[in-house]
This record gives C-alpha cells, sequence and structure tokens, in this order.
C-alpha cells in the first residue's frame, strides 16, 4: 500500500432540499505514505471537510473512502473511533490544549485515551518533547508558554501514539511567520516518514515549500494536484 | 477500566483520564469552588433545617418522653394530642385498674399555670401533676435534689432551662420560692428534662398540689399511665382498656407519633421548613447546574478534541460523571461539616437546646444532593455526547 488515503466520487452534503449545502461534491483524491500533502483553496471551498471525512470525525453523504486500507464509513461507530484512537494524530489551529494540564500531560493525552497508565504516558511524552526542543518545559501550563511552543506540544499529542495518518488544520495560521516556519520544520522533520502520511490544510502560501505535494480545493472540487516528487 | 471480582461486583479502578477529568474541573478554580460552594451551601441548609424541623418536632412530646415508666396512655376520646387534654373523670383511674393485665395504673395532670417569682418576674408554665404515692411520672434525670423531695409541702421540681428562665443569672440553687394562684411552691429539685415545644418552663409536683395550681375543676385528671404485666403485649392490653372503659388507650410510643402528627397536620411549621429545603435545593441544582454547563462550554473545544483523538461517548461521560460526583462530595462533605459545627455551637442557645442532626437528614441530604449532582451534569452530559468532533477544525 502506498497510498493512505484513496478517495473515490466523495461528496458531502448538509440539510435537506432548499437549505443543502454542497461541501464536497464527488471529489477523488490519493494521499500517499511518506508524504506531507498540503490541502490548500479559498475559504469555504471543503478543506476542513474533506480532512473531517478523511479523519472520521464526519460520515461521507457518497462515495468511497479508504484510510490506510480501511474503508472507515462502513465500519460500526465504535470501530471507527478505535481506528481512529490508534491510527490518526491531530494538530489542531487553536491547539486545544487541556488547560489545566501540563505540556507532558497533554502531549499524552492520546496514550491515557489508548488506556496508558499516567505515570507511563507522562514519561513517554517528556521523552518525545525533549525530542522536539521541549524538554525544560514539559511541566509549565500551556499558559506560561509561547505559541509556537504550545503547537510543538500540540505536534507531540499527535504524534505519541505513533499513528500512521497526521492531520493538521491551519497548525500555523495562530502563529507569526517566524514561529509558523519553525513548526512547519519540525513537523516535516519529525512526522513525515515512509510508513506515515501528514496532510496539512492551510491557506498560509509561505508554508507551500515544506509540501511533497499540494492539493488545490474549489468549491467541494479538487482542481489541481501539483507533486514535487513525481 | 473496570475490573470484576470473584464475587461478581465491578469495580471502578480510576485511569489516566479520570485523572484527566479532575484535573480538568479543577484547573479552573473559580468554577470549581462555585461549584461546591453551591453544593455545601444548598447541602447545609437542607440538613440543618430538616434536623431544625424534626428536632422540634420531638420537642412537641417531650412531656410524653420525660414520663418514662409507663408503657400505655390512657386518655378521653376526644384528646388528640399531648397539649390540649378533656380530662378524665376520677373513676376512670379505678376503671383501669380493674382490667387485667394492667400491673398499675396512676392518674397525671397537664396543665398550664401562671407562675411568679418573689422579685415580681411572672412565666407561663407547664404543670405535670405525678402521683402522689408513687411518684410515677417524676423526671429521671436531677441536677440538684431528689425525687422524693416532691413529697415535702408545697415541693416542685423544675427544669433547669426553665430555672434559669425565673431566675435569671442565678446558679441553680434549692429553695427558690414562686407563687401561683395565690399557693406558695418551694423549689425542691432542678431536673434536666427534655426541652417542650413552647421553651416554657415544665414543673413537676404531687397531682394534689398540682391541681390547686391551676385551680379546681369539675374533672382534673388529664391521664391515666398505665404499666403493663409482663405477659401482656401493648396493644392487646390497649385494645382490652379500651373496650373496658370506652377510652382510648395508646403506647408511648404511638402517642408520641400522635402529637407530632397533629402538629404536623395542624400548623404551618412543615410547610415552613418544607419550602426552605425545597428552594435550597432549587437553588443549589440550578447555581451547580448553571456552573458546570458554563464549564463544560468553556471546555467543549477541549472535549471535542478528546472525541477527536478517539475518546468514546460513554468515556467522556463518566468523566463528566466523576466530575460532579467529586464536586458533589466535597460539597455534600463541607455542608455537613458545618452542619454539625452548628449544632455543636448552637446547642449551648436555650432555644436549639438538644436539637442535633440525625442521621436521617444527613441520609436525605446527601440524596438531594446526588439529585443535584445528577440534575447539572445531564445537561452538560447531553451536550458533549452530541457534541460533533469535527467542530474542533471549526477555527
Amino acid at each position: 500500500m502506498s497510498n493512505a488515503v484513496n478517495a473515490r466520487g466523495v461528496s458531502k452534503w448538509f440539510g435537506d432540499g432548499e437549505t443543502r449545502v454542497h461541501a464536497l461534491r464527488g471529489l477523488n483524491l490519493e494521499i500517499r505514505l511518506g508524504e506531507l500533502t498540503m490541502l490548500m483553496g479559498p475559504s469555504g471551498c471543503g478543506k476542513t471537510t474533506l480532512v473531517s471525512v478523511i479523519a472520521g470525525l464526519l460520515d461521507a453523504s457518497e462515495g468511497e473512502i479508504e484510510v490506510l486500507g480501511e474503508r472507515t464509513a462502513e465500519m460500526p461507530a465504535n470501530q471507527q473511533i478505535a481506528f481512529r484512537r490508534r491510527n490518526v494524530g491531530f494538530v489542531f489551529q487553536q491547539f486545544n490544549l487541556l488547560p489545566a494540564l501540563t505540556a507532558a500531560e497533554n502531549a499524552a493525552v492520546p496514550l491515557f485515551v489508548a488506556g496508558s497508565r499516567q505515570r507511563d504516558g507522562v514519561a513517554e511524552a517528556e521523552a518525545l518533547l525533549g525530542e522536539l526542543g521541549m524538554a525544560n518545559r514539559a511541566h509549565a501550563l500551556p499558559r506560561e508558554l509561547s505559541g509556537g511552543q504550545q503547537q510543538r506540544v500540540a505536534i507531540a499529542r499527535a504524534l505519541i501514539h505513533n499513528p500512521r495518518l497526521v492531520v493538521c488544520d491551519e497548525p500555523t495560521s495562530a502563529l507569526d511567520a517566524e514561529s509558523g516556519h519553525a513548526v512547519m520544520a519540525l513537523l516535516t522533520r519529525v512526522a513525515v516518514r515512509e510508513d506515515r502520511a501528514v496532510i496539512v490544510v492551510t491557506h498560509d502560501s509561505r508554508v507551500v515549500e515544506f509540501a511533497d505535494s499540494i492539493a488545490r480545493m474549489e468549491d467541494g472540487h479538487i482542481v489541481e494536484v501539483q507533486r514535487r516528487h513525481s | 477500566m473496570a475490573r470484576s471480582l470473584s464475587s461478581g461486583f465491578r469495580v471502578w479502578h480510576p485511569d489516566a483520564m479520570d485523572f484527566v477529568a479532575i484535573r480538568m474541573l479543577t484547573g479552573d478554580r473559580g468554577k470549581y469552588l462555585g461549584l461546591i460552594f453551591a453544593i455545601a451551601l444548598s447541602s447545609f441548609l437542607i440538613a440543618q433545617q430538616s434536623s431544625i424541623f424534626a428536632g422540634l418536632m420531638n420537642r412537641t412530646r417531650s412531656q410524653i418522653l420525660d414520663v418514662g415508666e409507663a408503657d400505655l396512655w390512657v386518655m378521653d376520646r376526644a384528646t388528640q394530642y399531648v397539649d390540649e387534654v378533656f380530662p378524665l373523670r376520677d373513676d376512670a383511674l379505678y376503671l383501669v385498674r380493674g382490667v387485667e393485665g394492667v400491673k398499675w395504673a396512676v392518674p397525671l395532670f397537664k396543665g398550664q399555670a401562671v407562675a411568679r417569682t418573689m422579685d415580681g418576674r411572672f412565666r407561663s408554665l407547664i404543670v405535670m401533676g405525678i402521683d402522689d404515692a408513687s411518684l410515677t411520672g417524676a423526671p429521671r434525670k436531677l441536677v440538684l435534689g431528689s425525687i422524693e423531695s416532691l413529697r415535702e409541702p408545697d415541693a416542685a421540681i423544675i427544669d433547669l432551662a426553665g430555672y434559669h428562665f425565673l431566675f435569671p443569672g442565678q446558679p441553680p440553687r434549692l429553695g427558690e420560692l414562686l407563687e401561683m394562684n395565690d399557693h406558695r411552691v418551694r423549689i425542691t429539685g432542678i431536673c434536666d428534662a427534655a426541652p417542650p415545644f413552647t421553651s416554657a418552663p415544665v414543673l413537676f409536683t404531687r397531682y394534689s398540689q398540682a391541681v390547686n395550681y391551676i385551680g379546681r375543676q369539675r374533672t382534673e385528671m388529664s391521664f391515666v399511665l398505665v404499666k403493663r404485666h409482663p405477659n401482656v403485649g401493648e396493644a392487646d392490653l390497649a385494645r382490652r382498656i379500651s373496650e373496658a372503659t370506652g377510652l382510648r388507650a395508646v403506647s408511648r410510643n404511638d402517642f408520641g407519633w400522635m402529637t407530632i402528627l397533629y402538629y404536623i397536620r395542624n400548623t404551618g411549621i412543615p410547610i415552613n421548613f418544607g419550602l426552605t429545603v425545597l428552594v435550597a435545593l432549587i437553588v443549589g441544582t440550578v447555581v451547580a447546574g448553571q456552573t458546570f454547563y458554563i464549564f463544560t462550554l468553556e471546555n467543549l473545544k477541549q472535549f471535542g478534541a478528546l472525541k477527536a483523538i478517539g475518546a468514546s461517548n460513554p468515556r467522556i461521560v463518566r468523566m463528566i460523571l466523576l466530575q460532579a460526583a467529586l464536586a458533589g462530595s466535597i460539597g455534600y462533605s463541607i455542608g455537613m461539616g458545618l452542619a454539625a459545627a452548628f449544632f455543636e455551637i448552637s446547642s449551648r442557645q436555650e432555644a436549639l437546646r438538644r436539637m442535633f442532626m440525625p442521621w436521617q437528614t444527613m441520609a436525605g441530604a446527601g440524596g438531594l444532593v446526588l439529585v443535584i449532582v445528577c440534575v447539572s451534569s445531564l445537561i452538560s452530559i447531553r451536550t458533549v455526547v452530541k457534541l460533533e468532533p469535527a467542530v474542533v477544525f471549526r477555527g
């Protein structure tokens, strides 16, 4: 398997009748393992809806979607949740760190959700934060961290359980140019590897240089896919 | 994670997500303290008001409780409670004594009179006239003096609280004089009687003297106190006495409850206390519910992130219930501590003497706190369960 995601004829709409809104319209897309794929397009074009469907947070209204070789839409709900827990990591635009937990505890949350003991999860998170240059901030609360540091913690949280698919929604939009660049460099260095795919939803043209592949969307369609290495 | 024991019980073992739940709650100090305060205040009011109500109702039967020797109280059928008595004819005593199974029967008088001290202070008090011969019905706990002193002329035993009412600031001593209905009364004993409902002093004297203090009537005897033979059941003897005499015969315990129920049915006391308890419950639920809901709303993105990461709905529900249970437990404990402290301090006040918090009001308050916790968490649970995890992507 070389594709992390295969989407064929995927449509997603919300509402019915006259109030129906088509977010995705018969979309086709392949996302390869070992690559950082950027999804770009104007606001409202369906980028967030597409990654939500890929990540299993929303069900497609039509079409087929395979994630890591599994037809996740056909799974029962609890299996979908378990699949996501094992295989998907998330980096959110607003970080969404739990304000009462330390950096290490936040990074360890996916392990907690999977049933790991608190002490073991925190130890693993501290080690990973060390690799991300956050060793001396592992016990700080989110409010004591800069935006860039919080996003590093979020990246650690996305990677700690060794997922094969990492979904990042506007990871640099809450950061200044320098911090955003640093975060993308970090993501490229630690997240991208042969058996993992990274999807970055962004409209920040400053970070295009980090992409292995760029899929441009408009009005619920993929209009263009550019690959750095063909 | 739960683990089954061999007995089949499922035991809850806290895990890392429970730690996350607790930290989410305690991390928001303002909401956390607000939640605990609301529950603490609510549980304090519920327990305190219920206990005072129970204590007040218990006081309505104080004179019944003070008479420990008798198994049955015999009275006119029209008598409904201890404070309003239709007097019996004198021959009622002999009729009762003639019933098989009666070991002994003695008269008891209960009435109200005004007593005046030598320095002009006066007070309405409860007069208990006990059997001249046996002194049955005399108070059992004496602070000063002896029961036998009642055989002396003009002798009376007064309760300690009543003594302080009539002789404020004076240390308890015997020999003080009162005037009642132109009769001299000499305090020959001071007792520790159960506090009466009306907080009036209680005076124990011989039957023959008591009727003089009130003023002679054609019929005076309030009750006949009965002791049963050991081989006769209480209910059986009560029935026999009723059949033989046409009077009402009830056990000491039943008469106590008759009195309590009379006050419950015929006064506004239960409604007043009940309203306070209801208001405490409603306010506690609303404030706790609102605080908890706001806390959930402010953490909605975080809950969404947890769901996106792979936390299931049951797991998240368990987190919310744990948060509510923790706040409820701490709030309840503080509330009970405050209530216990209240009764410890207030027991030194005459108005609340011997009031305490029975375990039943603690259990009842605990049950109502559980209602508060469940209702206040339900709205939050509903919100989070319906939350689409994709909401975290909407910046």
